[in-house]
């Protein structure tokens, strides 16, 4: 490969373009970073009520997680960026992907938490009721220390989805990482060198965070029952 | 909530249009169901035939899949073998191809997870009664293993019929393409989403009924 800093070449180019290719990454990180934040959080929730709901609130969630499920993460994403605005919540392209990835994700949060609390041997369960715990110190004290290292593996790669799904969001027009990339090739013809550098800065990004899951495991794996 | 009115009549008039184009969604997934199907035996036995040089290429191959996104994928391929002269590919082949790299990564590991799992027994057996190494794998290995990856062979089948969506960036005119097509022309919001979105649900339950009957049929053994 020719390393030289001359103009037309790679290099050049790229440097040329590190501007953009960097606040599309930033774009990527950012929008990864709030739907894996938003997707936990609800995921949480929706998975409690999974896992511990009334009937007619279990029957909801698992409504709404087989629903998310069925539909492709495109679909969700350009149904939320086109309808939100039908009801007068005139939301950025980048809201309405990272709030259709959330929600997406969500459901899968929320069943990898229904799972993990379901292979909690049921003793721990009725052990802390006797000892006269609430419900929430029940959850908190017994039941999620427990779960959490079932859960991590899963969520990593709900993390690693994301990650991969914000590439969607270019096309809504979200200048990420992609749509960055592809703007400079529409610049300087550089297809395939410039289609190279994004699968670089991918697999970098989603290495980095497998191997953070791998590590985050590791550091759990004290948590065995 | 403000006032929307629904009209189901552009749904209506474009209907056999958005039946094609969920067929063709679904004709791609299996096609490259298939031939991720063969990469994946292919490249699960050559990652446990213990030789070095044969499974380090193809665990950099599975790892590098799944670390990218396959719109990029779609987008490489679309773009960027034209630049090596490869131009006989129209862009719905170009699309099974990513596909299929795709599922070949996938399946890959599922097959070479069935593949581990089957018990040593089974090969001993084949030997016993004097068969040949590939009558070993014909007749007794890949029979049991294709039983034991029946459920994870079918969810991938869903979640590459939903991968389908995204070849609608490249213009191939599957579900996804053809509702933002009409979507455009029309602006019937949310009539032709909810119609996508029915139509896919739908799609991806009677593929997980009709296979979960299959898995019954067949996945009996333990």
């Amino acid at each position: 490969m020719d390393f030289s800093m001359a103009p037309g070449t790679f290099w050049f180019e790229a440097w040329q373009a590190r501007a953009s290719l960097l606040s599309g990454l930033g774009v990527t990180l950012l929008s990864s970073a709030l739907s894996i934040v938003m997707a936990t959080f609800c995921g949480i929730l929706m998975g409690v009520a999974l896992s511990y709901g009334w009937w007619w609130l279990k029957l909801l969630a698992r409504l709404y997680v087989d629903l998310m499920r069925g539909i492709p993460v495109l679909v969700l994403i350009l149904f939320t960026y086109y309808g939100l605005a039908l009801f007068g919540v005139n939301v950025a392209a980048f809201w309405a992907g990272v709030i259709a990835l959330g929600a997406f994700a969500t459901a899968h949060v929320a069943e990898n938490f229904r799972g993990a609390v379901e292979s909690v041997p049921a003793g721990q369960m009725e052990a802390a009721k006797a000892i006269g715990l609430t419900f929430g110190r029940r959850l908190y004290y017994v039941i999620l220390p427990q779960a959490f290292r079932r859960m991590l593996p899963p969520w990593v790669n709900t993390g690693l989805e994301i990650v991969k799904g914000t590439t969607l969001l270019s096309i809504i027009g979200v200048v990420e990482l992609l749509l960055s990339a592809q703007q400079q090739m529409a610049r300087n013809y550089m297809i395939v060198e410039f289609y190279m550098l994004t699968v670089v800065l991918y697999l970098i990004i989603n290495f980095t965070l497998a191997q953070l899951g791998a590590l985050l495991e590791r550091k759990t794996s004290y948590l065995r029952y | 909530m403000i006032d929307y009115h629904f009209d189901w009549s552009v749904i209506a008039r474009n209907w056999d249009k958005l039946i094609d184009a969920l067929l063709l969604g679904l004709w791609l997934a299996v096609i490259s169901l298939a031939i991720g199907c063969i990469i994946g035996i292919l490249t699960a036995y050559a990652r446990l035939s213990g030789k070095k040089w044969l499974s380090v290429p193809v665990w950099a191959y599975v790892e590098f899949i799944r670390c990218t996104p396959l719109l990029l994928l779609i987008f490489f391929l679309y773009f960027g073998l034209p630049e090596f002269d490869i131009t006989f590919l129209d862009k719905t082949e170009s699309f099974v191809l990513s596909l299929s790299l795709y599922a070949g990564a996938y399946m890959s590991e599922v097959f070479r997870a069935g593949l581990s799992s089957i018990p040593k027994q089974y090969v001993e057996a084949a030997k016993a009664i004097g068969l040949r190494p590939w009558q070993r794998q014909a007749y007794v290995v890949l029979p049991v293993m294709f039983r034991i990856t029946l459920p994870a062979v079918s969810n991938n089948l869903i979640s590459l019929f939903k991968d389908t969506s995204l070849a609608a960036a490249i213009a191939v005119p599957e579900l996804t393409f053809i509702a933002r097509q009409i979507n455009a022309n029309t602006f019937r919001v949310m009539e032709v989403w909810l119609t996508a979105s029915a139509l896919y649900l739908a799609t991806a339950y009677l593929i997980a009924i009709l296979l979960r009957q299959v898995e019954r049929r067949y996945a009996s053994i333990r």
